[in-house]
């Protein structure tokens, strides 16, 4: 049995949440047992050989011209023409804006279950159950899939990369017969939301702004940390409703998901609703005045006091490590 | 133009999560139902829709049990013609099955745009969008953060990491709307009354054979205690240690 891997690139780059897909895969293949095949829609082979050192023994390679953007039913038809190809007993991909939107149509057009968003896979009494976070990250649900291939995605940051050096992966041509023309559904631009932005998904540290920056202007503040930080910003709802920072940025229920290894939450309450954004950070530091504010409740450190004098000497105290370093 | 719009009732966000005796489920015990937030956003737009084309039908649609009727009735009271229940005992997570169910309905109504929200914040899941639309044959934008629509085509601006797609749909489509796609209207009195003499057909859901099957619900691991490191600037360089030397993510 195989485990196939949706991998996601973009402007021909392969994103990283095919890399930890593929980590997770090369694990769970201990168990299930291999090989680790990887499927790639795209215009040009973005370079899939050295995913043989992130654990694909082989790639499947779909291109097509319509294929430089995301293209949904392209892309489903693609991972559909790969499932037929390799009968795998699982198909992982990752929980990114891609995976998210293609994933279900998959799912779909195979007639089985689909687990969005894991953040554990386990083989239970010889069958595979996935772990996902429900009610915003109050409760895990575990679930099991009566039906072949089970499929999953997984919450992008979670899972670790592996590391086979010098192991290159096959490239194989996989035919997908998709008439771009008649589909009626296209991407026709891709809006960039400015150069060298991470988004906060993707980042290995956030660091958020909430209603106590007082105003707009004060995100200056959270900028220069997470410039010296080399971080990404994020913000509150309350912030974003205020028309304070884009939604782009919003971390929480209604907004992103983020699981960075720093969550750094700046004059932040910690409402339910946002800590189902960023409880599964691996480390939390919370800057608030008010000693009682949820936030502490799930902060790992955190820092009593006012802001304003708080964010700029840590600011200062990083710069001087990164000049030390 | 026909248009539905999928709703969901869900457990309010404010509510304290127990599993139930089964170990499965949620214990419902003093759990407020509520609209699925992203669903309002739903809502919303076909109500706009509607209004710029002078006319037109919004049908609520909704997979759930008996206390879905309270839903729907807000739905009616914000501007909805017409509601359909399609009963079962609490879907759960098996996206495939609603999406079944709904579709079986969609089908009979033929309308020119379907809408549903970008993921309902019980399960998680947010897949039923992209599975209908496959169940229904017709194209999809998930996660639709900006709308506009010219004759047939309608245009979705949708966040992606870093950036923005622009997909451009010929109806009769279906879209998952986001935060942000517009500003929900409360109901009005008269909305609220003219309610009250809407329909709300109910008919059994047909959900088809499982394709998901939960084998627990549990509370997540507490977080280990943390602790203040200080109070004010003073503990700066204490927090800086501890990230480096203790937590090393820094
Ligand atoms: C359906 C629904 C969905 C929601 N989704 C989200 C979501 O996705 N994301 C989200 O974030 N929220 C969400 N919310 C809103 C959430 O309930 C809170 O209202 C919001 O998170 C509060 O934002 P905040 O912490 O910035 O503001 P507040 O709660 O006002 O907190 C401000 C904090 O700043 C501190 N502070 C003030 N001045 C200073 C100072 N000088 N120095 C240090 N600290 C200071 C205060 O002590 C306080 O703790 C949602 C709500 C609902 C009902
Ligand atoms: N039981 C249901 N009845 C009607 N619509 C639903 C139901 N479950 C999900 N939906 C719709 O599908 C969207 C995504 O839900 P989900 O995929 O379950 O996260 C919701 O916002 C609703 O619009």
């Amino acid at each position: 049995m195989s485990i196939l891997v949706f991998v996601e690139q973009r402007e021909g780059r392969v994103r990283s949440v095919s890399r930890e897909a593929l980590g997770e895969a090369t694990r769970l293949a201990a168990t299930l047992g291999g090989p680790v095949i990887g499927v790639c829609p795209a215009v040009a082979d973005p370079g899939l050989a050295a995913l043989g050192e992130a654990g694909a023994e082989k790639v499947l390679l779909a291109v097509h011209p319509a294929f430089d953007r995301y293209d949904a039913a392209g892309y489903a038809q693609a991972a559909v023409a790969a499932v037929a190809a390799v009968r795998p007993a699982l198909v992982l991909f990752g929980a990114s804006a891609m995976g998210r939107d293609l994933a279900p149509r998959v799912a779909a057009r195979l007639g089985v279950g689909l687990a969005t968003d894991c953040t554990s896979l386990a083989v239970q009494d010889g069958r595979l159950v996935a772990a996902r976070p429900v009610y915003a990250g109050k409760a895990i649900q575990k679930v099991a899939f009566p039906r072949s291939p089970a499929l999953a995605s997984l919450r992008p940051k979670v899972f670790a990369p592996v590391s086979v050096p010098g192991r290159s992966a096959a490239v194989e041509a996989l035919a997908v017969e998709h008439d771009a023309a008649a589909a009626r559904a296209r991407v026709v631009r891709v809006a960039a939301a400015g150069a060298g932005k991470v988004d906060v998904t993707e980042a290995e540290i956030v660091v958020s702004g909430g209603r106590g920056l007082k105003g707009p202007e004060h995100f200056k503040l959270i900028e220069d940390l997470a410039e010296a930080l080399g971080a990404s910003v994020g913000a509150s709802r309350a912030v974003v409703d205020a028309g304070w920072r884009p939604h782009a940025e919003q971390v929480g229920q209604t907004g992103k998901t983020v699981s960075p290894k720093l969550y750094v939450a700046v004059g932040i309450s910690g409402a339910i609703q946002h800590l189902a954004g960023m409880s599964s950070s691996r480390c939390i530091v919370a800057i608030n005045k008010d000693p009682e504010a949820p936030i502490f409740k799930v902060a790992d450190y955190g820092i009593v006091g006012d802001l304003f004098e708080v964010v700029p000497a840590l600011t200062e105290a990083v710069r001087k490590l990164d000049a030390h370093a | 133009m026909i248009q539905v719009v999928c709703v969901k009732q869900v457990p309010d966000t404010e509510t304290r999560v127990k599993p139930a005796a089964d170990g499965r489920s949620l214990d419902p015990a003093g759990v407020t139902w509520v609209l699925n937030p992203y669903d309002e956003y739903a809502v919303e737009q076909a109500l706009r829709v509607r209004e710029q084309q002078g006319g037109g039908e919004v049908v609520a649609l909704s997979v759930g049990g008996a206390g879905a009727q309270t839903m729907l009735r807000n739905v009616l009271a914000l501007g909805a013609d017409r509601a359909i229940l399609l009963r079962t005992d609490l879907p759960g997570p098996d996206g495939l099955a609603v999406a079944r169910a709904l579709a079986a309905e969609i089908r009979a109504l033929a309308p020119g745009l379907v809408w549903l929200g970008r993921q309902a914040v019980d399960d998680d899941q947010a897949q039923v969008g992209p599975i209908l639309a496959e169940l229904l044959g017709l194209p999809c934008a998930t996660v639709a953060a900006a709308f506009a629509l010219a004759g047939e085509t309608a245009t979705v601006e949708r966040d992606i990491e870093g950036g923005r797609e622009i997909v451009e749909l010929t109806l009769p489509a279906v879209i998952t709307a986001d935060k942000g796609l517009n500003e929900p209207r409360y109901a009005s009195l008269k909305g609220i009354m003219a309610a009250k003499k809407k329909t709300i057909a109910e008919k059994p859901a047909e959900l088809g054979e499982p394709n998901l099957e939960v084998v627990a619900l549990e509370l997540p691991p507490a977080r280990a205690a943390g602790r203040v490191v200080g109070q004010g600037a003073a503990a700066v360089p204490e927090l800086v240690r501890v990230l480096r030397e203790s937590a090393k993510v820094i």
